[in-house]
């Protein structure tokens, strides 16, 4: 245990670790963002969102196979991730809009696992390579560091792409409905704010979140099975309630600090015990929600109401 | 003459085994102020919900200038010119006063002229323009409610509904509300004003219904604002 606080210690000031785990909460940002997006307007905890990206990166590994240029396979990715969700907010998000969250909950554990399984009868549990990415993953070399073209693209795609959903959010009417459904829907919708609307307005951001995410998973880890980004979802999930599921904020923050906590624990465990990571990382979250169960990034941060 | 502008025909509504409102019938003609007062538990505000399609109707039928909007979703109806100013007032504290504003423009089917409509709010309430820029929540209940009407108003509604909008009010904050109101008349908008203060808005309205257990007990005059023991017999009937 000495070994690995001294280790973690040690990932702290190295610049090398630092880039990375930046790198990595990027992108789980991005995931905690469409998780908070649709969480916001439907209060439903999207447990499908894996299931979406891993459908992205089967696109792009048939792309692959195809040898279509990696343009195409892109399109394709986005074309397939787009097209599932709408095909989710039609027949399972919408019908289901005024029901629990609890039935909402179980209906995306369905719909996840339903997704699985097809990946699974279609592509078999081996899964299959996206290669036409892999470019992307070689490092460029910046003094003394080695850093993956990957890290660089994820978070500077990243950065974009939370500036203009602020953008989005702060400065267009669809923006302005969406904060407010997501405060108080009933109001909204008294006030004129078209639900349908808003809820495929989240749903198709989230969208396209998972379908960008998907390409920076795939560069990075390019052999796609049935289970892939499942449990960087999990994880994200466990960010987002940690920094607060309540806001797109304090989720997006929380998504971002799991991810970068999780890439300083994985360069500080030694290469035969990164298994521990996942323990090790839930540990810890169950560390921060017995301190701070509101969320790290709230105010307060006492007493969580009960729904 | 044409036929009324709202039109609320034998409306039954029901929570659970409940009856909130039964067999409840009365109009609106345009450019009316109509007041419905009773006492707590009367079904004033499930009344005013149904209309904006914000709870189930059993039975009857709800008509606005003479077409049913029974069963309609919420945001049709308000799209369709009416607005409700809700109990509570329903601000968004966490939004700016000027955002707030914005959302009521929501409802409005154009889109041009939403500049006149924030102005003309501004007018009518001119410390919303004051504390346009700061969060709605940081507002004092007084200004919270001209908030919420000029909310209302920015949508450019046919027939404005307004749920108890002195409750909790200083007299002197409640004045400046009735003030407000007699100016939203002047500028032709129909408005039905469901309210706790019966004397005020009897003697305000061009008609009032009271309201009892669900049921309609009673059609007063602005003449009737004084005749205090036919108004006390009813609430306790």
């Amino acid at each position: 245990m000495t070994t690995l606080v001294a280790s973690f210690a040690r990932d702290v000031v190295d610049l090398q670790v630092q880039i990375d785990a930046i790198g990595l909460g990027a992108i789980y940002a991005l995931m905690a963002v469409g998780i908070g997006l649709v969480f916001g307007v439907l209060r439903l905890v999207n447990f499908a969102y894996g299931q979406l990206i891993m459908a992205g990166a089967f696109a792009l590994a048939l792309a692959s196979e195809w040898d279509w240029p990696v343009w195409a396979g892109i399109v394709l990715c986005f074309a397939v991730v787009l097209a599932l969700s709408v095909a989710l907010e039609w027949l399972v998000f919408r019908p289901l809009r005024l029901q629990s969250p609890a039935v909402m909950l179980v209906a995306t554990f369905a719909v996840a696992f339903l997704l699985q399984s097809i990946a699974l009868l279609w592509f078999g549990p081996l899964g299959k390579p996206a290669a036409s990415l892999v470019t992307l993953n070689r490092p460029v070399t910046v003094g003394s560091l080695e850093i993956r073209k990957v890290t660089i693209v994820a978070i500077v795609v990243a950065a974009i792409c939370l500036v203009a959903l602020v953008l989005l959010l702060e400065r267009t009417s669809i923006g302005l409905h969406m904060r407010a459904a997501s405060m108080d829907f009933t109001t909204a919708r008294l006030l004129g704010v078209r639900a349908n609307r808003v809820i495929a307005s989240a749903v198709l951001i989230s969208g396209v979140l998972a379908a960008i995410v998907a390409v920076m998973l795939t560069i990075q880890f390019p052999l796609v099975t049935p289970g892939f980004a499942l449990q960087d979802t999990i994880v994200v999930l466990a960010g987002v309630v940690v920094g607060g599921m309540n806001r797109l904020f304090s989720a997006t923050l929380g998504g971002f600090a799991i991810g970068y906590v999780s890439g300083l624990l994985g360069g500080a465990l030694p290469t035969d015990q990164s298994q521990y990571l996942p323990s090790l990382l839930f540990g810890l979250v169950i560390l921060v929600l017995l301190v701070r169960p509101a969320g790290v990034f709230t105010r307060g941060g006492g007493m969580v109401e009960r729904v | 003459m044409t036929g009324p502008l709202l039109e609320v025909e034998a409306l039954e509504v029901r929570y659970g085994a409940v009856s909130a409102v039964r067999h409840l019938s009365f109009d609106v003609g345009e450019g009316e102020i109509v007041g419905l007062i009773g006492p707590n538990g009367a079904g004033k505000t499930t009344t005013l919900l149904a209309i904006m399609g914000g709870v189930p109707v059993a039975s009857g039928d709800l008509r606005l200038a003479g077409r049913s909007i029974r069963g309609r979703a919420p945001e049709e109806i308000a799209r369709q010119g009416v607005a409700l100013v809700p109990e509570g007032r329903r601000i968004y504290g966490e939004l700016t006063v000027e955002e707030n504003l914005r959302l009521g423009l929501a409802a409005r089917p154009e889109r041009s002229g939403a500049a006149a409509e924030l102005e003309a709010a501004f007018e009518l309430f001119p410390v919303v323009r004051e504390f346009r820029r700061r969060p709605a929540g940081a507002l004092s209940g007084g200004q919270q409610q001209q908030l919420a009407i000029a909310r209302a108003l920015v949508a450019r509604p046919r027939v404005l509904l307004l749920d108890e909008p002195s409750l909790g009010l200083a007299p002197r904050i409640v004045d400046v509300v009735f003030d407000a109101l007699a100016e939203i008349r002047r500028r032709g908008v129909t408005v039905l004003l469901v309210e706790q203060r019966a004397q005020r808005t009897i003697g305000f309205a061009d008609r009032t219904y009271l309201m009892a257990n669900g049921e309609l007990r009673l059609v007063l005059e602005p003449d009737d604002a004084e005749d205090t023991d036919r108004l006390v017999a009813a609430y306790l009937s």
